[in-house]
């Protein structure tokens, strides 16, 4: 078939684009290394300066990595919780995982000048942060299993997912009163999200992470087909939704909890690169959908990043704030256009 | 004939905390092959569970409900899939599907993991299509296409999904007379054609008479199946709504207004 031509390619240009946005996102930086070098310093060799092939093997080249585990993980959960959810605005947010990382942070950060001093110390490293937003969104996880196996409405975990976003908010904006100004920038620092903080031994258990979480969702692609129709007619196709909807949440959680742990708090890529995704593909079969979706959120994110840097300048831009500028008018666009908008 | 589906001194009905209501007791019904069963009755007299009851859904008070030898309850979701196939009345979420993998889906209880087609899942989908005569539609998007449209292509998918039976819940709501008649006599041809089962329930009781083998009328005291001439002379349809003003006239076989 037509279709069948044009989604090889599209699956062929997407595969190259990712390569070159990878490539690129390693060879620009506040200190410019001439692309030969870079080459070298990633095939083993020596660069000329020794800076360079540090700055290249443990900077840019694990921040690269990073970029494609979140940008990947982050758009499938977004995929998976808006066909579950049958809601276009779900996303790794609405269930409110990274609400649950954030509180846990927040009680860290912000919370720690209550502690002893060598017990606060040991909170605010930077182990001390994953492991709060871990526990936070391991909670929220928790939570959301419990009620999804309460409620026999997928609408109500949604709710109650808001719900829970609502609170953590409201939690965090109470501590922050009763923090000092360098406590708060130390939070604020983090909720900007970070790709660039990784040591390998870290990206080692993210992968792992990403790995498992991507695996349960590809075995999630029929059960999400199915859901196309609705609950009912998927257990009228012989699907057991309860067992479903539980590896689909799993899946999610598992995803978003370790990205928000390690990288912070990333707005948008979730809910924006799936409809990318459909929109560039014209299609809802999960089977193309969770490819295209991976692709593009690998090279979303890593323009994201290599955007953030900032060629040339000096500065780099929180990158929540660049994932935000780019994903909130696509969102717009995609509203607006309201007949693409399944 | 065979028998797909019979129910043996069925109550069906619900359980709340403090006390048990029940709808319609001591059913015993059969639904065979070949056949075009409707079932009729006022609103709110218990249609949908008594469909919810037969089609596993919901547990019966009393009584079983047997597909084929074994009873509903005894088969895993997948089984069942591949024995029942349903229509429903709620709208479809919105998505990219275009009519062809909509009707693909029904191939799902068959398919791999993955949900691949293989050339016999392809050429049923294509005998759905053929059959409900919507091949043409086939690479349309399922929300391009009319209701009428949409409503063969949701019992293409049903057919797809190859099953000895299939019902419908309320096929005919939103569409008008023409495509109420055409859609009628589309399960009839589907029944002796294929020689499935299927069971609709409905409100369009004159065309229902006129075109189903057997009929299940549902009163509050009273659940009947039995063939609409037969209905007719035994006065079955006079009770059916409790009004002065309707009244059933069985020379021409339809409801007036007095």
């Amino acid at each position: 078939m037509a279709n069948k031509k044009r989604n090889i390619f599209l699956f062929l240009l997407l595969a190259f684009v990712l390569v070159i946005m990878f490539f690129v996102s390693i060879s620009l930086g506040s200190v410019t290394i001439p692309f030969k070098e870079v080459c070298t310093s990633l095939t083993g060799g020596h660069a000329s300066k020794s800076t360079w092939e540090y700055i290249i093997i443990n900077y840019r080249l694990p921040k690269a990595i990073t970029a494609v585990l979140v940008g990947t993980g982050l758009s499938v959960s977004g995929l998976l919780m808006q066909t579950l959810f049958r809601n276009p605005l779900a996303g790794p947010y609405v269930l409110g995982l990274s609400s649950g990382a954030s509180l846990g942070v927040a009680f860290v950060i912000l919370g720690a000048g209550f502690l002893p001093s060598f017990l606060s110390e040991i909170a605010l490293s930077s182990y001390g942060i994953v492991l709060a937003s871990t526990v936070g969104s391991t909670l929220v996880l928790l939570l959301v299993l419990v009620v999804s196996q309460q409620l026999r409405d997928t609408m109500a975990i949604l709710i109650v997912g808001l719900m829970f976003g609502s609170f953590t908010t409201a939690i965090v904006s109470v501590l922050t009163y009763f923090s000092t100004a360098e406590q708060l920038q130390k939070f604020t620092f983090w909720s900007m999200g970070n790709l660039g903080s990784l040591s390998w031994s870290t990206i080692f258990i993210l992968t792992v992470c990403v790995g498992l979480g991507l695996t349960l969702s590809a075995g999630s692609i029929k059960p999400l087909n199915a859901l196309l129709l609705g609950e009912n007619y998927a257990k009228s196709m012989g699907l057991n939704f309860k067992r479903a909807r539980l590896v689909i949440i799993l899946a999610t959680s598992i995803l978003a909890g370790s990205i928000t742990a390690f990288a912070g708090p990333i707005a948008f890529v979730g809910l924006a690169v799936p409809h990318i995704a459909k929109l560039t593909f014209q299609t809802s079969n999960h089977t193309i959908l969770f490819w295209s979706t991976l692709f593009l959120g690998a090279i979303i994110m890593l323009f994201c990043d290599v955007v953030s840097q900032m060629p040339g300048f000096d500065v780099t831009l929180p990158i929540n704030a660049i994932t935000s500028i780019i994903g909130a008018p696509v969102v717009i666009w995609l509203l607006v256009q309201k007949r693409n908008f399944q | 004939m065979k028998n797909i589906l019979t129910t043996s001194n069925l109550t069906i009905g619900y359980k709340s905390k403090n006390n048990t209501v029940t709808i319609a007791e001591n059913l015993n019904l059969n639904f065979a092959s070949g056949k075009l069963i409707s079932l009729i009755g006022a609103n709110g007299i218990g249609k949908s569970t008594l469909l919810r009851t037969i089609t596993g859904i919901q547990k019966p008070l009393a009584g079983h409900v047997f597909l084929k030898d074994k009873t509903i309850t005894a088969y895993s979701p997948l089984d069942l899939a591949q024995n029942l196939s349903l229509v429903l009345t709620e709208k479809l979420p919105s998505s990219n599907l275009s009519v062809f993998e909509l009707v693909a889906l029904g191939r799902q209880p068959y398919t791999n993991w993955i949900g691949t087609l293989t050339s016999t899942d392809i050429q049923k989908v294509q005998e759905a299509l053929e059959l409900t005569q919507i091949s043409h539609l086939a690479k349309k998007k399922h929300y391009e296409i009319s209701d009428g449209q949409l409503q063969k292509v949701l019992i293409a998918r049903a057919l797809a999904q190859d099953t000895p039976l299939i019902i419908l819940d309320e096929p005919t709501t939103h569409l008008d007379l023409l495509h109420k008649v055409s859609l009628f006599k589309l399960l009839k041809k589907l029944t002796h054609e294929t020689n499935k089962c299927i069971l609709f329930s409905t409100h369009d009781i004159d065309l229902a008479i006129q075109l189903s083998d057997e009929m299940i009328i549902m009163t509050p005291n009273l659940v009947v199946q039995d063939e609409p001439c037969n209905l007719i002379s035994q006065g079955n349809f006079a009770t059916l709504f409790k009004d002065e003003h309707i009244a059933f006239d069985a020379e021409k076989g339809k409801f007036v207004i007095t």
